[in-house]
């Protein structure tokens, strides 16, 4: 009978923890401020340092303790996690488009993109070819991936968003090399026959490619491959084509979260940071390239120029691109099944 | 899932004297080769890699605050799954096993429902039933009541998954003993409850601790239903097996690998206690 009653009373002890964990948390003393930044993948080592630096200059400026969380992961399944109730206070990811799905779900203004100067973007990336050293297969520009026995490694574009940078960059490429869409059309079609593998997230396809050795080439964000540089020396090489996409990756407060939360005020002065001349040199050096004109001069020989296409002037903007080519049964669905 | 099924093991034994024929060498060759290959080198990559920058690095890897929140993040959702899920198994056994009632078939299929339904469609499950857009996710908000996303969301997912595992053990078990034993108990007077706990606890308590052990392990090792549940929120929502993806995604292999161990550790022990509860409740019938 004894144990029968510790037993429940474990049990009990157990049920009381978990309510008490799933109460919601006080607003706070006023002194700490907790944020919670929900962010996409590669951008894991880069707010590991922000926050930090964030947390020295937002204290001494306003003697506040600040605590900032980090959630990683494909951008759109970020998005969606933001929408069905994870409480991000500030989202950066990879796509104005996913933070315009969460603005539809009225978590912030439907206006943010002008909220922050450069559409919101602190620091834009490219897409780059990473290849393993030596480029044994001669890879310059996008027309050599569908060369034959040429491995390409991408993600998916349905669940990642630099995929869908990867996607446009190749056909922004073929239209205007060959010419017209049903070209480019053509070119896509043939370099997805190149792809083994299509990762869920960037950093996925990155470990496919790293790690388990697969492929001749990895279409990556340049800060991505410029860290792979850093991580193994000597292994791989940048190969940066004669022309790309700009991505912008867009950030924004959450209006309602932070507004539930009390963070108004500090979600603000977080991403406000980011357009600092330090946060800047930051970016930089995790291989971003800075809004910054100084900053971006420091470091022209690690951001060569290329020819850079971007979404709102040549694919009509993210709605359209999205509907076009990533939505249920859209450009990418017909030439996948095709194949 | 077979339980304690000693005749088996008896017939087993009478026939086993070593393979004779080449056929029965190859047998036991390919048998051997398949367990070395799939079942024993994963173990020592695992381990091999865990130590591969040495043990200060190892022991670094899983003190760090957010190995250490991982684990008791996991050792949380283990602890409240799991004697939860044994009561239940518990009660549902017993129903199921000895009284026959109408929708008994239909009851028995529902606690077979988390071995049939994928891990991450559970998730997807609890996702639509407490997210914000979806089923209870108005009133949970209004409320300030977090569920996925938080710890009570990765409570739940656990439970599901892990529902069925002491029941599945015992109702076989308690079939086979059959309602005699109660119905002596019964003729001498003892109330439910007595007979409960002298007659029939006392006859499945090997089977309970075999079915709490399986259940256990995978609580504690579950990731596809939890990773949906979680929020990935580093230091608050990520359980033991997801500190491990993301240890691997930033490219900390040794320090991935050591969190791994830990795991496969647990494997180790459910694995040795396993054996020993089998040789008991073999020799103790």
């Amino acid at each position: 009978m004894r144990r029968t009653l510790i037993f429940a009373a474990l049990v009990a002890i157990n049920f009381l923890a978990v309510l008490a964990a799933g109460c919601p948390q006080s607003a706070g003393d006023g002194l700490t401020v907790e944020l919670l930044n929900v962010s996409y993948d590669p951008t894991r080592d880069f707010y590991r340092e922000f926050n930090a630096l964030f947390a020295e200059s937002y204290g001494r400026k306003t003697g506040k303790i600040v605590k900032v969380d980090q959630s990683h992961g494909g951008s759109g399944k970020q998005a969606r996690s933001v929408i069905m109730g994870l409480e991000a206070d500030v989202v950066t990811l990879a796509l104005a488009f996913d933070i315009d799905a969460i603005a539809d779900h009225n978590l912030m203004a439907k206006d943010w993109l002008g909220k922050l100067p450069d559409n919101s973007a602190p620091f834009t990336s490219t897409i780059v070819f990473l290849v393993r050293s030596g480029n044994s297969k001669a890879i310059k520009d996008w027309d050599d991936l569908v060369k034959p026995g040429v491995e390409v490694i991408t993600p998916n574009p349905k669940t990642s968003g630099g995929a869908r940078w990867n996607f446009l960059a190749a056909w922004g490429y073929a239209r205007k090399k060959l010419g017209d869409d049903g070209k480019a059309r053509d070119f896509v079609t043939e370099l997805f026959k190149h792809v083994p593998v299509l990762g869920t997230g960037a950093r996925d396809s990155t470990t496919t490619f790293v790690k388990n050795e697969k492929g001749d080439v990895l279409l990556a964000w340049e800060n991505e491959a410029q860290l792979c540089l850093r991580e193994f020396p000597g292994k791989y090489e940048i190969v940066t084509p004669s022309l790309s996409i700009l991505a912008e990756p867009s950030v924004a407060v959450v209006d309602k979260v932070a507004k539930r939360h009390g963070n108004e005020e500090a979600a603000r002065a977080y991403l406000e940071f980011l357009y600092t001349e330090e946060a800047q040199e930051l970016a930089a050096k995790h291989g971003y390239r800075p809004r910054s004109d100084t900053t971006l001069k420091k470091h022209a020989e690690k951001f060569p120029k290329l020819e850079l296409l971007t979404i709102d002037g040549d694919f009509g903007g993210w709605a359209k691109a999205q509907k076009e080519f990533f939505a249920e049964g859209g450009v990418f669905d017909q030439i996948t099944t095709k194949k | 899932m077979a339980g304690i099924v000693t005749k088996q093991a008896k017939a087993g034994a009478r026939r086993a004297r070593g393979p004779r024929t080449p056929a029965q060498i190859g047998l036991v060759l390919i048998a051997t080769v398949f367990l070395v290959v799939f079942l024993l080198l994963p173990l020592v990559v695992v381990f091999s890699e865990a130590l591969s920058k040495g043990l200060g690095l190892y022991f670094a890897a899983i003190t760090e605050p957010e190995a250490m929140n991982a684990i008791k993040l996991t050792l949380i959702a283990a602890g409240i799954a799991v004697p939860l899920n044994t009561l239940f198994g518990l009660g549902a056994s017993w129903a199921l096993a000895k009284f026959e009632f109408k929708g008994k078939s239909f009851l028995l299929s529902l606690i077979d429902l988390p071995f049939s339904v994928s891990p991450v469609v559970a998730g997807l499950i609890f996702v639509l039933l407490y997210g914000t857009q979806g089923f209870l996710g108005e009133w949970l908000a209004d409320n300030r009541i977090r569920v996925i996303f938080a710890v009570p969301g990765i409570v739940l997912a656990t439970m599901f998954i892990t529902f069925p595992f002491v029941a599945r053990e015992l109702i076989p078990l308690m079939q086979q003993q059959g309602n005699d034993e109660e119905l002596a108990a019964r003729s001498l007077g003892a109330s439910g409850w007595q007979i409960f706990r002298r007659v029939t606890l006392p006859n499945i308590k090997w089977g309970v601790l075999y079915g709490v052990i399986l259940c256990n392990a995978r609580a504690m090792g579950e990731f596809g239903a939890v990773s949906v549940v979680s929020g990935h929120i580093r230091g608050k929502t990520n359980t033991l097996p997801l500190h491990v993806e993301i240890l691997y995604n930033e490219y900390q292999f040794a320090a991935a690998f050591a969190c791994a161990s830990l795991l496969a550790l647990l494997a180790l022990i459910t694995l040795a206690l396993k054996s020993f509860i089998e040789w008991r409740g073999h020799s103790g019938s």
